[in-house]
């Protein structure tokens, strides 16, 4: 009987029609869905927290109400997230209780430190960028909540990435400090963004199920490549430099080759061991923990509010 | 430089409440509470910007909404000391919003006649905001004063920590009672009542006692002798413009 189902299951998957909540699905790829969409929900959220650090320092009016509306669009971006994931059996307590005691992850990147103003161009282009690579396939991911929550998601990405690449334009052509700024943002933030798209194709063992269930469309090392390909063609308008000295354009392969990447820091920041894999959590933790007593009193009062009416009704 | 003073005391209102909310962005106690107060944070720079902008008109000499909010120094920012005090928690800072709001939605219900068509335009632009502003904080006063024993508790702390900073919105500067003599500003003794009743409405239905209304307050930021807190938020908000003068961003 299961076997059926199972065949249901995959011919549906095969012929492009997307699994629906009710819909039967074998429970690998429920549990496979709910870790991802969790974790690209705790990435909106915990994502917050570096672009928020610069907020009451925005430069200008301008930059501050874009960087207060982007940041704010990262938490509708969780919420949708929240919604896709929780349609899958979850709720958001259980998922946040996951994120805070370390069992869900996070995008890594995350746990880098946002130094300057130009960190905020530095995250737009690159962080949103490798984020679009990553997400603008996953509109077409097999289960109908997420890719639906991912359109809406992407289009505003694209924005967040366009921003980044201002900030950073108008720093290229600002004064020399402006320019160190931007370079050491880039110098910074490259290694860790293209480590976003995971660990290479032999090193990533849920790649294949996930393509044949088509939750996901490209592997780790084609994003990657895509990404590198673009972001090489992009720095020459801003007039910086990519901080890898083997970049450079392979006409045989049609691709940029580029150096290797630091796997040991990947894991090391993975685990716990980035600059603020402590200081990130702590501050999710202290922001839910302190906010538990104006949960309890929403939730006393609504109940308040139902009595009344049932006495009110009555 | 009545108008440009009375336009000033508005943006900076709007500037140093919105900055102060836009702290809590990625801290707040809820996913949608986190949003909400983001999206008010955004609204009052909005408001700012619009004013700063007509500001920026009024002084000449090529000054941007941007020198006037990054350039001058606390002595100079005439914003009520109530849009500076710092955020404590949720209590403190709906309850902050809602004195606030109540006064500004009565203070943009007037100004939208005023006979200077820039601030009346944008007082009615930014009382559609208010509007929201105003319902949003009321529905949380009301929630946390009858919500549970700590968060009346909390409640009741943030008003004593408020109310005091009160007394100042319906207090009128020099430049504010010269707007009402020239017929473009709005005169506070008449929202103040509108005010009263407001406050009274909402806390008589957040089971909440009324503070007394003739109590000393504090007084000062609308001519610029401000809380010890501005200080800083300028020292965190102008810092990029004061250590890179001059450059573009």
């Amino acid at each position: 009987m299961e076997r059926d189902f199972e065949e249901i299951f995959q011919d549906k998957i095969d012929q492009e029609i997307k699994i629906e909540p009710k819909d039967w699905m074998p429970e690998k790829y429920r549990q496979t869905l709910i870790r991802q969409i969790s974790q690209h929900a705790h990435s909106e959220i915990v994502g917050m927290l570096p672009e928020g650090n610069w907020i009451t320092r925005a430069p200008n009016l301008r930059r501050k109400a874009i960087l207060i509306a982007k940041v704010q669009d990262e938490a509708g971006h969780g919420l949708y997230l929240y919604s896709a994931a929780e349609t899958l059996g979850i709720t958001r307590d259980e998922m946040y209780a996951q994120l805070h005691s370390g069992k869900a992850k996070y995008s890594s990147i995350f746990n880098y430190p946002t130094l300057s103003w130009a960190d905020i161009g530095a995250i737009g282009w690159l962080v949103d960028g490798a984020a679009i690579m990553n997400q603008v396939p996953l509109c077409r991911s097999s289960f109908g909540p997420y890719a639906r929550a991912m359109v809406r998601v992407c289009k505003e990405e694209s924005f967040h990435q366009r921003q980044g690449f201002e900030i950073l334009l108008t720093l290229g052509k600002g004064t020399e400090a402006q320019k160190r700024m931007a370079q050491d943002a880039i110098n910074r933030w490259w290694w860790p963004s293209i480590m976003m798209f995971g660990p290479t194709d032999d090193e990533s063992p849920n790649t294949i199920q996930s393509m044949k269930w088509k939750i996901k469309r490209f592997t780790n090392d084609e994003l990657r490549q895509k990404f590198v390909d673009v972001c090489a063609e992009q720095i020459k308008i801003l007039g910086l430099t990519i901080p890898d000295k083997d970049l450079k354009w392979n006409e045989s392969t049609g691709h940029y080759d580029f150096g290797k990447i630091n796997w040991d820091e990947f894991w090391q920041v993975v685990q716990g061991n980035g600059p603020c894999n402590k200081q990130r959590l702590e501050t999710r933790k202290k922001a839910w923990e302190e906010g538990a007593w104006v949960r309890e009193a929403a939730s006393a009062y609504a109940e308040k509010r139902k009595q009344k009416q049932v006495v009110t009704a009555a | 430089m009545n108008l440009l003073h009375y336009t000033l005391h508005l943006a900076d209102n709007a500037l140093i409440i919105g900055h102060r909310n836009s702290e809590w962005c990625g801290h707040g106690p809820i996913l949608e509470q986190d949003i909400a107060i983001s999206n008010i944070a955004l609204d009052y720079i909005g408001q700012a910007r619009n004013f700063y902008q007509y500001a920026a008109e009024l002084t000449g000499n090529g000054a941007t909404e941007d020198s006037l909010a990054y350039l001058r120094d606390a002595i100079d920012f005439k914003n009520c000391l109530l849009t500076e005090v710092p955020n404590g928690d949720w209590a403190q800072t709906t309850l902050r919003q809602f004195f606030f709001s109540a006064y500004q939605y009565f203070l943009y219900e007037q100004l939208q006649n005023s006979s200077n068509q820039q601030l009346a335009a944008i007082a009615e632009k930014a009382l559609k905001e208010v509007t929201y502003h105003l319902r949003w904080s009321s529905e949380w006063v009301i929630r946390l004063g009858d919500g549970t024993e700590e968060s009346k508790q909390r409640t009741l702390r943030a008003i004593d920590e408020l109310w005091s900073f009160t007394g100042e919105l319906f207090t009128p500067a020099d430049y504010e009672q010269q707007a009402v003599t020239e017929g473009y500003g709005v005169d506070l003794s008449q929202i103040r009542e509108n005010w009263y009743k407001k406050v009274t409405a909402v806390f008589e239905e957040a089971t909440l006692p009324l503070p007394k209304e003739n109590v000393w307050m504090q007084t000062g930021g609308k001519t610029g002798v401000h809380t010890e807190h501005l200080g800083f938020i300028l020292a965190d908000m102008q810092f990029l413009q004061r250590a890179y003068p001059g450059a573009e961003w």
